[in-house]
């Protein structure tokens, strides 16, 4: 099994698996709420052992949220993507399966998702609902999952004219029955190549929609920590690095480990 | 028990004003059980379009008329429902490419389990005992490994033998096979037919043979119908078809699929070649007349009626006579 695994796709999941750690571990690892102010403001990183990444220009412990942000990150990132891979498994498997009108209307609402982009749209839905994390997620998954849908719908079509479907009508099996334990399993396999992207993309965006000032202000994530960097650009730089660097390794890695599982499969198909 | 009476089935045209294209012109099929039918014809004759009615299979597009009687009730106009609960308990289907039939990404045994569950009220470890014992009645060694294993980590041999496995699963009265041997290897084929013959005995199913083999229908049908242009031309016991054909179509398809008995002598004689193509179906005289050596006047003017002939019948104005 292992010798499929690139470099990349190693390195992708350990970096995903210490994050993941992390994330598990922030309170123990940083007591306390993030948000309290705790030291002296714009301390650089390094200069003292009690904040190993510096304060913020309020007093904040960087290396706290940082760890705190990480929890927001990928919560969001991977329930965001569950469900909008969820939707879409359901909705491409509905489409494909039945076909006819159901496929056509089905695939209508798609296209009508798609031709919005999906910051757009997940930003227009959290100004609307309010900036909660729940808000955030729903957003991100009603603006990710059109990707998965078609996906998905387009697997079930080259599977459901086999043999095997045929031989389990003949079985007395129900269309739906056919359609979720016979075809679907056959159509998932792609969709594991795409959590990567959607995961990805779904923390990309629940940190642009904090960055914006989107998210639930009671709780740090690195999209905010950005954001209030932003002001001290020019004298603390380190406070838009250090989360920003954080964004940028924990899509890195969850892409990696999409791209990994893709080429695996793809391996797994050609055999 | 399957009673077939006059069955005809027509594929729509591309438009309304189209008349389509008749696919089977009325035919009729008797089979009991423990007996093996077998279904003799070349590309095109309806072989097929008659089998995926039998199995409610035929796209909306198909119209069928005529009669399918399964114990005496009717099985050819069904809804969904009602085709759900008919067509598995009474009737399985094995197919003629056994990876096809077979779900890829489920290993053999979840599948004929799905297959027994949906049919019996079992629990999952219920299920399995049976699907075991299932695998093992079709000469599958070592059953409770190979369950757990996925079609492609077995050769074609035991994928058809699952594929047959998952068919009588839900324990049909009929199973239609559709060439089941053709895409296996010689002696993989022969040691299926073996098992289907046996399994028609000791599971007292009937078994429809779809075939375009006469030496496969011969080694193991207790009647063989063969059919053209959507027509049985012939009826008859394996032996009869093949020392004493009726009809000059069966006669070119023994001499074709087995030449040493055509000689006579142990000797190969050169393959037969029929001209021209197959006439289309439903036509007023017969269908084989264009490309039959003994054909007369009266065999362009009139469809020939089905005579009695040997163990059988045949529907020919010259059966039984030869060239020359």
């Amino acid at each position: 099994m292992m010798r499929h695994w690139s470099i990349g796709g190693v390195i992708g999941a350990a970096v995903l698996a210490v994050l993941v750690l992390v994330a598990i571990a922030a309170p123990w690892l940083a007591p306390g709420d993030p948000l309290d102010i705790v030291g002296r403001p714009l301390l650089p990183p390094f200069t003292d052992p009690r904040f190993p990444l510096g304060t913020d220009q309020l007093g904040r412990n960087v290396f706290a949220g940082l760890v705190h942000g990480t929890r927001v990150s990928l919560l969001v990132g991977l329930a965001a993507a569950a469900a909008a891979i969820g939707v879409g498994i359901l909705v491409g498997t509905v489409a494909g399966f039945l076909g006819g009108w159901t496929d056509e209307g089905l695939m209508r609402v798609t296209e009508a998702f798609q031709t919005i982009p999906t910051f757009l749209l997940a930003l227009a839905m959290v100004s609307a609902l309010g900036a909660s994390t729940v808000n955030v997620v729903l957003a991100i998954a009603i603006s990710s999952w059109p990707a998965t849908a078609r996906l998905v719908r387009a697997e079930i079509l080259s599977l459901k004219s086999r043999d095997y479907v045929d031989a389990a009508r003949l079985a007395g099996m129900s269309r739906l029955g056919i359609a979720f334990r016979e075809v679907l399993p056959g159509a998932v396999q792609p969709v594991l190549a795409l959590i990567g992207i959607t995961v990805g993309v779904a923390i990309l965006v629940e940190s642009s929609l904090a960055f914006l000032g989107l998210s639930d202000p009671n709780q740090v994530s690195w999209g905010g920590m950005v954001a209030n960097g932003r002001a001290v650009l020019r004298t603390a730089p380190y406070l838009v690095a250090i989360p920003g660097a954080a964004v940028a390794v924990a899509v890195l890695s969850v892409s990696l480990v999409g791209d990994a599982m893709g080429r695996r499969l793809l391996v797994s198909r050609e055999r | 028990m399957l009673k077939v009476r006059d069955l005809a089935i027509r594929f729509a045209g591309r438009s309304a004003s189209e008349a389509g294209t008749l696919a089977v012109d009325g035919i009729d099929l008797d089979l009991d059980r423990a007996q093996v039918l077998a279904l003799i014809g070349e590309s095109g004759s309806g072989k097929s379009a008659t089998m995926l009615a039998l199995a409610g299979l035929l796209p909306k597009s198909a119209k069928t008329t005529g009669s399918v009687l399964l114990d005496d009730r009717s099985i050819l106009h069904l809804d969904e429902r009602e085709k759900s609960t008919v067509r598995g308990r009474r009737i399985g289907m094995i197919f003629q490419d056994p990876g096809g039939s077979l779900n890829p990404v489920l290993t053999v045994g979840d599948q004929i389990d799905e297959v027994v569950r949906t049919h019996r009220r079992l629990d999952r470890r219920a299920a399995r005992a049976e699907t075991v014992s299932l695998l093992s009645r079709v000469g599958i060694g070592d059953p409770a490994a190979r369950a757990r294993a996925y079609p492609h980590q077995l050769s074609g041999g035991l994928k058809q033998r699952v594929a047959i496995a998952a068919a009588l699963a839900a324990q049909p009265t009929v199973i239609l096979a559709d060439e089941p041997t053709t895409a296996l290897d010689a002696t993989v084929q022969a040691q299926i037919l073996d098992l289907l013959v046996n399994l028609v005995q000791v599971e007292h199913v009937a078994l429809l043979l779809v075939t375009h083999d006469l030496a496969v229908a011969a080694a193991v049908a207790d009647r063989i119908a063969v059919m053209y242009a959507g027509k049985i031309v012939e009826r008859r016991g394996p032996e009869q078809l093949v020392t004493d054909p009726g009809h000059p179509y069966s006669r070119a398809l023994g001499q074709a699929a087995l030449p040493f008995v055509a000689a006579g002598d142990g000797r190969h004689a050169a393959l037969p070649e029929l001209p021209g193509r197959m006439a289309e179906a439903g036509g007023t005289a017969c269908a084989f007349a264009p490309r039959c050596p003994l054909a007369i006047d009266r065999c362009r003017a009139q469809v020939p009626p089905v005579v009695p002939f040997g163990d059988g019948e045949a529907a020919c104005f010259r059966a039984g006579e030869t060239a020359q």
